[in-house]
């Protein structure tokens, strides 16, 4: 099934939603957007004046401009910068009920595909059986996006700019000829839904639910389209003048006939495919540029000289030899870095070298460390680095003879020569002060104000830690954890413990001065948990009561953080800070917050402050915490606004996490909150540490995406990393690539183990380097990608326009499209939309990426919400990326409760869901259970033990646990997502049509969004004309 | 009345009142030619078991800048109901309480006898002591052991009602929250910052708007008791406290090789201050501070925490090479007026072999009336019975202390008064009876004494303003009133008013040292000031009866044991021979019991000083060639020294290592110089 064609025609005029957005953005946006990553290419699509753009984009595609394309180019201009001034068309409305024909094609489909594009198939296979890798390919009307012929397009501009426009567009309908016959062929593929009368005036806001007519295919009348896209122009934009895009889209959503979404890529296909493929088998890390199995894919590693991809993945795995060619394909070169991932248990934890008091053996000019590509040479006694390629002696203490091969004879002793992954004991040179590190602490924040004690927050707490505190965790091979806990409660004043194990209670030692913090003692602050557990067990009894009364609601923040930095500083050792804040801190101290969530400035060039923290005492705090190892964890119970930005600034910058529980109800979110605490206590961690990343001559890291703090531009600094950190690493050419020898990486991560140690933890990873560019979209890496696009997005709209955010997206994405489409496809139709297979599923992450909270401009988001998931996402691996992106949607309906196979996830779809089904829906942070209405009472009975829907009420947070066999296979698959995912989540369940389900639905990423953007379908037309634009 | 020499013991022991002269000069100039002041020591509270108080208000002179108290100096027309005061001659009626007076129904105030009286006053609520701890945890574990067990024991000395505190200092300084039960709770300040009164009492939780109340009225008690959860009634709270103190611990900061603990003495006495202000101002309160070493951080810090910086020594400070000490006496001496102004007072218990910074901390108990008390070691009974002794009682079982006294001098026209010397602020009271010329703390009729003992004396020096060319008629007798109100131990107010007419005064040691002795010089009677000054050195022998003896190296003889009583210093010195009998044991043997009955005699007369002497001596019993025979030798009179060992041809006395001048030699100089022509 990997070669797959894919055709489709929808009309074009449906790409409204994304047309609007980047209409707009074309036409009015600054002319030179800020967003760097992508240099100056995209600056050449985005820039407005059609010139500039005809002048960047011809060069570089080398195309001959058609003899029209003059007079089209204005046309765009125009259409961009004037769109107020069509009125909406009365007079298209008849044709829009009759859309035009879609014609759609698949291998897989029935009807004979029309010989041209049976051509065009074959071609794309026959290229695909060459480079081992099929294309994908959609054809699209021509008329459908906006590349009128040239007799047509000269007619446009006059037309364009006179309201009378719409009888003067209808005649550009000259088709190519192969208009007729893929109306012809898509006949048969008409939709359900199709056809319904249009409605007139664009519905309001609901109206933005509706599927926008996708592809009314199988219905003749083409002619219309060009009415259609008439209407399109003129309908939002007029009526709702700074409307986000996407909403106008929906009003002016037109009734058409809907294309099959099945003709389009699916990302589930894609992730079965690869199960089918390469599940359950060993990927083996020997070979340089391979590309491995996707995240979703369950696969075993065998380190044999690469890191595996759970540690790291690239955008691609073939790079390309010269910046020119970078620069001409635009896509990213990055790797994502989880260098803490964990391993399954079936996979070798890392080895631990040590090499003595002498430390790891290190290049001496680059300071990369010793790995297998390090080339030794002169009978063993000298070696060559891979990286820099300097001449090394080689160590007496490290001298081995080389085999036949040149090989080291103890090659396969030694993990780092013939491993991608290990670790060394680090030297004293490597610790702070010439020190050993002392073993890290967690230290336990609660915040004792009215609000946390009256909901039992506290006490849940209390309550939890007794036991959580026995699974701290340990070093591999130790009975107990070394880890050090302490605890601090603290409301306006902090409140210290001292649970040294000698006292028969423990002792409070308040501190009021939170304009100076300090701690007030050190001996009995941290403490062995086993010894001290009887004293913690009397505290963690008395906490709850001692507050109990209290009227005290104002808290403070950022003495709480800085206690911990101090403690840690006083104790000199590194850790975590476990913060339990209820609210805003608006009691007078450093760090004061005041509310400044401004739902105006959304949608405006503003927005973007309300993404920015505050600047000053968090700014340092962050400094101070990393140069002092302590990472911050925030655990928020807000009933309100908390100014995310600024309180999440500390914990993004070490390393740390946010959860967030928004007007927290012990019932219903309690073990919720449980759970992620009990997580994130026991996550494998390494602390204070420092990450650099060294690469062949060629090429080099240049900017870093994550939890982390950067002083200089090489140091990655972060105060912990844990199993679920990904730090993204772009890089950029210094020089040209060589085929031959490939690009190599090495991550070295510096830092302290739980256990106290100090370590440097390696990574090693060739790629290979080509001066073909289809060798790099070949060995694409979508999940990555996406990963890398959404921090690099996210961390843009801290500087510019949201409008400007995602237009740079689409560029993006259509840019990478076409230059394979010019470089890489055989010759085809312009109507054919080319996607190179292993980017084939790309714009449907792209799409859901620019509908999330922080990429969409909406009132309607709370505004916490969009920081915190913009810092969530910033810290994110490509599993967690991906599931974010696209999300798990489960049918249980119909499971095999007797299977063990895992139940197939269906598309993020509305059209998935049926009235009778239900559906169990994931994304890594949220959880829902949805039930159709008509769903039968038998399931119902057998998951809620009630007669029927109608019975199930309030806030169901788990499902009962019933003895059927139904009910036993759900909750072991919710369990078992539980368990897997890095987060908790919260089991919401929803019925269909009841208003809860307004929260599920925006998790249907291939739909239109909820708060604006496009459906999957409407944006891929879209990034087809731009593509075509592009290519023209 | 006898004579002169009695006359004058008689008034001191009655009135506590000494002059210089007890004839005044009758105008400036020859006031001027006495050289000597007009002056006298003054005894506020001198220790009157025969004075019983009486229990109503004194009736005041009516003239707004008088004010003067009826005393038996006043002429009283009987008749008319009419006194004339004898300070500004106002004639006032008596209150109508007073109308049944008669030439034979007359109020204690008016009888010759009462020239001293006592009120008792009944306004505002009685206030209750406050002691508050405040604790040094920089110490050896075993004087730490020794301070706590002595602490524990106070607080059985304590009236019931009164209150305690306890604040402990080291590297940080903990506020103790008494009232609470379960977890023991403690407020916390950075020992290195300076924080203002208000910060403190924000910090502490005692800003409520009640406490901030009018300054200058105490506190309704019961409502400062529930606010303050610091100061808690002894009898509530002394199991808490006693567990609390037994468990203090060692200050757990480490201290690394080669520094001195970090100690924010500063701090710790910056927060007491604030403390007291803000929750009982102008209520009696005892700050009791125990240090065992010097301030190391923070404001008032004495010397850093290098140990290879010594504290400051004489030399230092003589060649300003003492870098904090500016700074540090004038951030004390901030906290010394402040408590001063609030009434409450200051010891200082400094136990350790070196300085501790008393020469910087000294005004904190001598513009507050507090104790210093000075020692090696918090386990030594120096420390110990001194401490216990701090609690004694008087006949009635009351403390020996009282607080809040604002003693007030009035003159007759005749003189002038300016000023005070003691353990007293000015409270800048400008009445006519005070001078321009201003010695010791002058320019005012009233000072704060913020803590009495019945030992507590004060100098008090006056200007004879008269003017040579209109002398006081014949028989003109010039009077002074010594009004001292007070808050007694028993938590009364009273007024002592002591009215007198009459036709004085008043080494190398470490500036800590010097700073001490004159805190106790400036507060002893005449008898005890002079021992300072001069001791006195008994002779013990098979010779006769002891007898005192010329404080002379010539005194030093191997047949006899001498007592010296230098105030401070209480040394037992066994000459040669004695020494080497006691050390054969002769003392043992019966046919020897003289021997021992000498040996034993000074030791008795010993204990009796020690008995009664506050602070308690430090007692040494040493012998010839013993090391701490010191004491003797440098207080002696050398007469004899290495010098000129064998130019008096005799062989009686030790001979003093020392290049000092004999008396000798002085008065042949001071001769000298009386009878040459220049002088």
């Amino acid at each position: 099934m990997s070669q797959q064609g894919y055709v489709a025609a929808p009309p074009y005029s449906q790409a409204q939603p994304g047309m609007g957005a980047y209409q707009g953005g074309f036409g009015s946006g600054p002319t030179q957007p800020l967003y760097g990553h992508y240099g100056g290419p995209p600056q050449a699509f985005s820039a407005p004046p059609a010139g500039m753009m005809k002048s960047s984009v011809a060069p570089a595609a080398s195309m001959p401009l058609p003899a029209g394309s003059s007079q089209y180019n204005p046309n765009v201009q125009q259409n961009g910068s004037h769109p107020q001034s069509y009125p909406a068309p009365p007079a298209v409305s008849a044709p829009y009920g009759q859309p035009p024909h879609s014609l759609y094609n698949s291998m897989a489909s029935p009807g004979p595909p029309p010989t041209q594009q049976l051509t065009n198939q074959m071609s794309s296979m026959n290229l695909g059986s060459h480079g081992k890798f099929s294309m994908c390919s959609f054809y699209f009307l021509v008329q459908g996006l906006q590349s009128p012929p040239p007799p047509a397009s000269s007619v446009m501009p006059p037309g364009l700019q006179s309201p009378h426009m719409s009888p003067l567009m209808s005649p550009p309908q000259s088709p190519p000829e192969s208009m007729p016959m893929a109306s012809q062929s898509m006949a048969g593929t008409s939709m359900a839904g199709m056809g319904r009368p249009f409605p007139g005036p664009p519905p309001p806001g609901p109206g933005g639910f509706q599927q926008p007519g996708l592809g009314s295919a199988g219905q003749p009348g083409y002619p219309q389209q060009a009415g259609q896209f008439g209407g399109y122009m003129a309908g939002p934009q007029q009526n709702m003048p700074g409307a986000f895009p996407g909403a106008q889209s929906a009003m002016a959503g037109p009734p058409q006939k809907k294309l099959d979404p099945d003709s389009i890529p699916s990302i589930t296909h894609v992730i079965e495919d690869d199960q089918v493929k390469q599940g359950g088998q060993v990927f083996t890390t020997n070979i340089r540029g391979q590309v491995p199995p996707l995240v979703t894919t369950d696969f075993t590693v065998t380190d044999q000289g690469n890191a595996s991809p759970r540690f790291i993945r690239c955008t691609t795995y073939s790079l390309p030899c010269t910046a020119d060619l970078a620069k001409q394909c635009q896509v990213p070169l990055a790797a994502i870095i989880k260098p803490f991932a964990s391993l399954p248990k079936n996979e070798t934890p890392l080895y631990v070298v040590n090499h003595g008091d002498t430390g790891p053996v290190r290049c001496n000019r680059c300071k990369a460390y010793m790995c297998p590509y390090m080339q030794f040479i002169d009978g063993g006694r000298r070696y060559q680095c891979g990286f820099c390629n300097c001449v090394n002696e080689v160590p007496v203490f490290y001298f081995q003879h080389l085999d036949h091969m040149g090989r080291r004879v103890d090659f396969y002793e030694r993990p780092e020569l013939s491993l991608g992954s290990y670790e060394f004991v680090a030297t004293l040179d490597y610790c702070k002060n010439n020190k050993p590190p002392n073993p890290p602490a967690y230290i336990f924040m609660i915040d004792v104000s009215y609000n946390n004690i009256k909901s039992g927050l506290v006490k849940l707490i209390c309550d939890e830690l007794k036991t959580l505190l026995e699974k701290l965790p340990r070093e591999e091979g130790m009975e107990t954890s070394a880890i050090k806990v302490g605890f601090v409660t603290y409301n306006k004043v902090l409140h210290f413990y001292n649970v040294k194990s000698a006292l028969a209670q423990p002792q409070m030692m308040v501190v009021s001065d939170t304009a100076e913090m300090f701690v007030p003692l050190l001996d009995g602050f941290l403490v062995n948990y086993q010894d001290s557990r009887a004293v913690i067990y009397n505290l963690l009894d008395q906490i709850p009561d001692m507050f109990a009364d209290t009227a005290e609601s104002e808290t403070v923040f950022a003495p709480v953080i800085q206690a911990g930095v101090e403690a840690f500083k006083a104790a000199e050792c590194s850790g975590k800070l476990f913060i339990f804040q209820s609210s805003m801190p608006t009691a007078e101290a450093p760090g004061k917050l005041k509310n400044r969530d401004d739902k105006k400035l959304v949608n405006t060039d503003k927005e973007k402050t309300l993404f920015q923290p505050q600047k000053g005492v968090y700014e340092q705090l962050s400094k101070d915490c990393v140069a002092s190892g302590c990472c911050v964890d925030l655990f928020l119970f807000p009933s309100q606004y908390t100014d995310i930005a600024t309180m999440a600034d500390v914990p993004s910058h070490t390393g740390g996490s946010v959860y967030k529980y928004s007007n927290f109800q012990i019932e219903t979110d309690g073990e919720h909150f449980l759970r992620d605490l009990r997580k994130d206590v026991q996550k494998s961690i390494g602390f204070d540490a420092i990450m650099r990343v060294r690469t062949s001559t060629g090429f080099r890291a240049t900017d870093f995406f994550g939890g982390i703090y950067m002083n200089n531009t090489t140091d990655v600094e972060m105060a912990a990393v844990d199993c679920d950190n990904g730090v993204t690493v772009e890089f950029k050419h210094d020089d040209t690539l060589s085929e031959e020898t490939g690009a190599l990486m090495q991550c070295a991560l510096l830092y302290t183990t739980i256990g106290g140690q100090r370590r440097l933890r390696i990574h090693n990873l060739s790629l290979n380097c080509s001066s073909q560019l289809s060798e790099l979209y070949k060995s694409c890496e979508t999940d990555s990608l996406i990963n890398f696009f959404a921090k690099s997005a996210y961390r843009a709209i801290l500087n510019q326009p949201l409008k400007n955010v995602r237009e740079i997206l689409v560029n993006q994405t259509a840019h990478m499209l076409a230059c394979y489409r010019k470089n890489c496809a055989s010759p085809s139709a312009a109507s054919q939309l080319i996607l190179p297979d292993a980017m084939k599923v790309f714009p449907v992450y792209m799409n859901s990426l620019m509908k999330t909270a922080p990429l969409v401009g909406s009132t309607e988001l709370s505004t916490d919400d969009r920081a915190h998931q913009r810092l969530s996402v910033m810290a994110m691996g490509v599993e967690d990326t991906q599931l974010l992106l696209y999300p798990r949607l489960i049918p249980l309906h119909n499971i095999d409760v007797n299977s063990e196979k895992p139940a197939t996830p269906v598309r993020c779809s509305e059209e998935r869901l049926t009235d009778s089904g239900i559906f169990l829906l994931e994304n890594g942070q949220s959880m829902f259970l949805w039930l159709g209405q008509a769903s039968s009472p038998d399931l119902i009975q057998s998951l809620f033990n009630l007669p029927s829907l109608a019975h199930l009420q309030g806030h169901m947070c788990a499902l009962p646990e019933l003895d059927n066999p139904l009910s036993r296979k759900v909750r072991s698959i919710i369990s078992g997502l539980l368990e897997k995912r890095s987060n908790s989540m919260k089991l919401q369940i929803v019925r269909q049509k009841d208003k809860p389900e307004m929260l599920f639905r925006q998790f249907l990423v291939e739909d239109k969004g909820l708060h604006g953007g496009a459906s999957y379908m409407d944006f891929l037309c879209y990034v087809h004309r731009e593509i075509r634009q592009l290519l023209t | 009345m006898t004579t002169y020499q009695e006359f004058i013991q008689q008034n001191e022991d009655r009135d506590g009142v000494r002059f210089s002269w007890n004839l005044w000069p009758s105008s400036r100039l020859e006031a001027t030619r006495l050289v000597v002041p007009v002056s006298c020591l003054f005894t506020p509270l001198k220790e009157r078991p025969n004075l019983p108080p009486v229990q109503y208000e004194p009736v005041l002179c009516s003239r707004a800048n008088c004010k003067a108290v009826l005393n038996p100096l006043c002429q009283v027309d009987f008749r008319a109901k009419i006194w004339a005061c004898n300070f500004c001659f106002q004639r006032n009626p008596f209150p109508p309480s007073y109308a049944g007076i008669s030439d034979v129904n007359q109020p204690a105030e008016l009888m010759p006898q009462f020239s001293t009286i006592e009120y008792i006053v009944q306004r505002g609520p009685a206030a209750p002591l406050i002691f508050l701890y405040v604790v040094d945890t920089c110490l050896e574990e075993e004087d730490l052991q020794a301070l706590k067990e002595s602490l524990q024991m106070s607080l059985s000395l304590l009236p019931p009602n009164a209150l305690v505190g306890l604040i402990t200092f080291g590297r940080m300084v903990q506020v103790h929250e008494l009232s609470c039960e379960g977890i023991a709770k403690s407020y916390v300040f950075r020992g290195t910052k300076d924080l203002t009164a208000k910060q403190i009492q924000e910090m502490l939780g005692l800003t409520k708007p009640a406490v901030t109340g009018q300054q200058g009225r105490p506190l309704a008690p019961q409502d400062a008791a529930a606010t303050c959860k610091f100061l808690q009634p002894v009898h509530r709270v002394d199991m808490n406290l006693t567990d609390l103190l037994g468990e203090l611990q060692r200050d757990p900061w480490p201290v690394p090789q080669g520094k001195r603990p970090l100690r924010s003495t500063g701090v710790a006495l910056s927060v007491a201050v604030g403390l007291l202000e803000g929750t009982f101002p102008n209520t009696g309160a005892r700050v009791m501070l125990f240090i065992g070493g010097p301030p190391t951080q923070g404001p008032g810090m004495v010397v850093g925490d290098e140990l290879k910086t010594p504290i400051r020594s004489w030399h230092d400070i003589q060649k300003d090479n003492a870098r904090h000490l500016k700074k540090a006496t004038k951030y004390y001496e901030a906290l010394a007026n402040r408590s001063a102004t609030n009434g409450h007072s200051i010891d200082i218990y400094a136990c350790a072999l070196d300085q501790t910074g008393l020469l910087e901390m000294k005004c904190l108990s001598n513009l507050t009336g507090g104790h210093i008390v000075m020692g090696d070691s918090f386990n030594t009974s120096l420390f110990k019975q001194t401490f216990q002794r701090v609690f004694s009682k008087d006949y009635n079982g009351d403390f020996r202390m009282a607080f809040g006294g604002v003693l007030e001098v009035k003159t007759s026209r005749e003189l002038k008064v300016s000023g005070a010397i003691g353990p007293c602020v000015s409270l800048n009271s400008k009445s006519p009876c005070v001078s321009e010329n201003e010695l010791g703390i002058g320019g005012t009729s009233q000072w704060k004494v913020c803590g009495l003992n019945p030992s507590t004396t004060l100098g008090i020096y006056f200007e004879v303003v008269n003017q040579h060319n209109a002398p006081v008629p014949q028989g003109g007798r010039g009077a002074v009133q010594f009004v001292t109100q007070y808050q007694h131990s028993n938590t009364q107010r009273r007024i002592r008013v002591t009215t007198i007419a009459r036709n004085l005064c008043p080494s190398i040691h470490s500036p800590d040292e010097s700073s001490y002795y004159r805190h106790h010089f400036v507060r002893q009677d005449l008898t005890q000031s002079l021992i300072m000054i001069q001791p006195i050195l008994y002779s013990y022998s098979f010779h006769g009866p002891p007898e005192p003896v010329l404080l002379d190296s010539s005194s030093i003889l191997p047949d006899r044991i001498l007592l010296m009583d230098t105030f401070f210093q209480l040394v037992i010195y066994h000459g040669e021979t004695i020494a080497q009998w006691r050390k054969a044991g002769y003392q043992e043997m019966a046919e020897y019991e003289n021997f021992k009955q000498l040996l034993q005699a000074p030791l008795d007369d010993a204990q009796e000083i020690l008995q009664t002497r506050f602070p308690m001596p430090r007692y040494i019993d040493t012998e010839h060639g013993g090391s701490q025979a010191r004491f003797l030798l440098s207080k002696v009179n050398p007469s004899q020294t290495h010098n000129n060992l064998y130019a008096w041809g005799q062989e009686t006395g030790a001979p003093i290592l020392t290049d000092d001048v004999s008396l000798q030699v002085f008065m042949d100089h001071l001769k000298k110089l009386a009878v040459s022509s220049s002088a």
